[in-house]
């Protein structure tokens, strides 16, 4: 396979993964600013969200004030915010054209579809009554494109770059999406229990889709430690660090048995996956729960670097 | 539905029915327009299924647009291809030793046969090409002759395109439309099969792997990339082929070699299949800006340790001035007479042919020596008295820059259009592969003008293409 081909199925599921994460930071943030007593950390509360999204710089490079407005805007329909959902669905798309043969026609379908179905909304339609449908429809759009791919792509090469594009993308964001309120975590912050904390963690499920599977793991109230513990070392809960590290790590063992190579990848995602196996929140929360998240992104950035470089991506 | 002055391929002038066309005209009976519109829908979806589109340059960037089909088949008599076979096999052979002679001692030069200038000056001759010998002789492996018939028995060729053509895609998906839509039709005549296309391609490239290549040569596709408004076909291509579809920076030469760039590593290759046009090959032997070759792929090439198909160089064969040669190129390479002729073609740099042109511009189709895609043209009949004062001022003043014909009275074809079935104007494109040998896949593209009256068929222009049934004996 071409170095290429494989680069372009690892970023077409990527960017797919990322519009979806983009829609579901978007929702939370919208819901915060309804909640009562929003008003006073509005501003505030969104540029979290612009944090967690990793396009906070590019925003405030735009634009001097931050409004639920302008923000969901530049998240959703701005050419110039290479992570808003129009340059996700046009960046999946692109790469799915350059390897439409190595793709199958539902794939093509599904995202080809989703693409021109997007490109006809008008950015003044998002209007805050419109937001909450059009979010949903990008989410189905992404599930739709995961389905057609779990249902008909061949279990080859091509379907491990696929699945290293989701799970590096979707660890990238759930790191982020905890960092950005790392604070509200940490066991000694001031305010614990109080509602807003409450509201806090809440905004953290949510955008981890997790505020309902929470309930049925730790069948109690919200705590930070078992926000954490859920998100970071819950081999069950599909967005956790711990899950896309399993994943990653028996994708990249398929692609060791296929081309009967191991290389530095293959040590790093084993390395993380021993990490987070053997990690307790205790000892998480004893180093620094920001320095671990920190440190974990900077690591997933090596291993999508390291998997660039040994297969050959341009 | 006769048009009066046009070989109507279906209907004789007294109304009855020519031979090819019976099976269809009984079955056309049969249909009902709605079941005819309702086939017509079927087959735009499965074509948007299929995602055979064409971009269009300049439009919105989700622009793709689908080619328009006509579900009626164009047809042609067993006896009818046999000549066409047999006269573009002599073209195609006759051009490759021009090709050949042109790069080499260029005896047709110093036999007076055609003029130096016309050969050494013109744009298309590619002096990097001279004294090379492309593996197994062949320069021009892919050819699509562009062909129209304006009665009974006379065809002309319009074009030869010896370049990169295209439009091979939709002759494999027209035939696939049609048998879906009309099977108990497509059962009922003998058409000559054309899904071997892929395969024969794969063979031809095969065949034309450097002499020093051992085991199975390591056949690709090369292509400018997803925004090139053929892209479509060229990944259609290398699917149907099962080769790999890659793009310039995919590629890398190294000590003479080509090598792709793979998930384990490099691989060697061996025959590119390029829809890249020469001038952006390779930009260290031509156009330093091009970011869509491989540097160093021209002297891989001239070290004979990787075939570039076609070879380049090749469009000083397809130009259109040295097209008004081509009876005389045939006939010095083989000795016989054309089998298929030329336009009528008036040459503007002698005295009295000039001055019938300036006098009939209003008739007459002036195109611009080195134009293409109906850029620099003017169309008599269509244009304006300010065109044809500007053109007959351009050609005063250049003569050798343009050619001229006669509007050719195109013949039509049944065609389902909006207000039922009329006959619209039609050429032919088939397709010719040379490898060890010369093989014409029957049939090619048949592209229509679907505006009434209209003489245009591209698709750029309101054309769109039918299947092309050859019926065996």
């Amino acid at each position: 396979m071409l170095g290429r081909t494989a680069a372009n199925l690892f970023w077409l599921s990527r960017y797919v993964e990322r519009a979806e994460n983009m829609a579901r930071l978007l929702d939370v943030g919208s819901r915060m600013a309804l909640m009562p007593g929003a008003d006073s950390g509005y501003q505030e509360q969104w540029r979290s969200i612009l944090q967690a999204a990793a396009v906070d710089q590019a925003y405030s490079s735009r634009h001097e004030d931050v409004t639920a407005e302008a923000v969901a805007q530049f998240m959703l329909f701005d050419k110039n915010n290479p992570s808003s959902v129009h340059s996700c669905l046009k960046t999946a798309r692109d790469n799915a054209r350059a390897v439409r043969a190595a793709i199958t026609t539902d794939m093509w379908e599904s995202l080809n579809a989703t693409w021109l179905e997007f490109s006809e909304i008008r950015p003044s339609s998002a209007s805050r009554n419109k937001l909450p449908d059009l979010l949903d429809w990008i989410k189905s759009s992404s599930h739709q494109f995961r389905g057609a791919l779990l249902g008909t792509i061949l279990r080859d090469d091509g379907f491990s770059f696929s699945q290293l594009g989701v799970f590096t993308e979707r660890a990238d964001n759930t790191t982020r999406i905890l960092d950005m309120k790392y604070y509200v975590l940490l066991p000694r912050s001031a305010a614990v229990g109080g509602d807003v904390d409450s509201q806090q963690w809440a905004m953290i499920l949510r955008a981890a889709s997790a505020h309902r599977s929470y309930r049925h793991v730790y069948s109690g109230r919200y705590t930070a430690w078992n926000i954490a513990d859920f998100l970071i070392l819950r081999p069950e809960m599909p967005r956790s660090l711990h899950f896309c590290y399993r994943y990653l790590h028996s994708t990249l063992s398929d692609l060791e048995r296929m081309y009967g190579e191991r290389c530095e990848c293959h040590d790093l995602a084993w390395e993380t996956l021993s990490t987070l196996s053997t990690s307790t929140m205790t000892g998480i929360f004893q180093d620094g729960l920001h320095e671990f998240l920190s440190e974990f992104i900077s690591g997933n950035n090596r291993l999508t670097e390291s998997i660039s470089y040994h297969y050959n991506f341009p | 539905m006769s048009e009066a002055g046009f070989f109507n391929e279906m209907l004789e002038p007294d109304g009855s029915v020519r031979r090819p066309y019976r099976e269809l005209q009984a079955w056309l009976e049969q249909q009902s327009q709605q079941v005819l519109r309702q086939k017509v829908r079927d087959a735009e979806a499965i074509f948007r299924r299929l995602g055979i589109t064409f971009a269009v340059y300049g439009a919105s960037e989700a622009t793709e647009r689908l080619i328009p089909f006509d579900i009626i088949p164009r047809i042609i008599s067993a006896s009818e291809w046999r000549r066409l076979e047999r006269g573009i096999e002599q073209r195609v052979r006759a051009l490759n030793a021009f090709l050949h002679d042109i790069y080499h001692r260029q005896e047709i030069i110093r036999a007076g046969r055609v003029p130096a200038d016309l050969i050494l000056q013109n744009e298309a001759f590619t002096p990097e090409m001279m004294g090379h010998d492309p593996a197994g002789g062949v320069y021009a492996h892919i050819i699509g002759v562009d062909i129209v018939r304006v009665s009974e028995g006379e065809f002309y060729v319009l074009e030869d395109n010896l370049r990169t053509p295209s439009g091979v895609s939709y002759m494999l998906e027209d035939r696939e439309a049609v048998v879906h839509l009309a099977p108990e039709l497509f059962s009922r005549c003998r058409v000559a099969p054309v899904e071997q296309y892929p395969e024969l391609l794969r063979r031809t490239l095969e065949s034309a792997a450097p002499p020093g290549c051992k085991g199975d040569p390591n056949i690709i596709v090369l292509t400018p990339g997803i925004y090139n408004s053929a892209y479509f076909e060229h990944s259609f291509l290398a699917d149907q082929m099962g080769v790999e579809l890659c793009q310039g920076p995919d590629l890398f030469v190294d000590d003479g070699c080509v090598f792709m760039k793979t998930t384990l590593g490099r691989q060697r290759v061996d025959v590119i299949y390029r829809r890249i046009d020469d001038a952006f090959l390779d930009p260290l032997t031509f156009r330093p800006d091009s970011a869509l070759g491989v540097p160093g792929l021209f002297d891989a090439y001239r070290l004979g340790n990787v075939t570039l198909v076609n070879a380049p160089g090749t469009g000083i064969s397809d130009d259109k001035a040295v097209y008004t040669y081509v009876p005389e190129i045939i006939e010095f390479y083989t000795g016989e007479r054309p089998i298929l002729n030329n336009v009528p073609t008036y040459n503007c740099a002698n005295d009295d042919e000039r001055a019938y042109v300036l006098e009939h511009l209003e008739d007459l189709v002036v195109k611009e020596v080195h134009g293409s895609g109906g850029y620099g043209m003017l169309v008599g009949p269509a244009s304006t008295k300010k065109q044809r004062t500007e053109f007959a001022e351009k050609i005063r003043s250049n003569p050798r820059n343009y050619i001229v014909q006669p509007t050719l009275a195109l013949s039509t074809c049944p065609t389902f259009t909006g207000s039922g079935i009329a006959p619209r104007h039609v050429d032919l494109r088939p397709f010719v592969l040379v490898g060890d040998k010369v093989r014409i896949t029957p049939g090619g593209l048949t592209r229509v003008a679907l505006k009434k009256g209209s003489l245009v068929v591209n698709s750029s222009q309101g054309g769109g293409t039918k299947d092309t049934w050859v019926l065996e004996d």
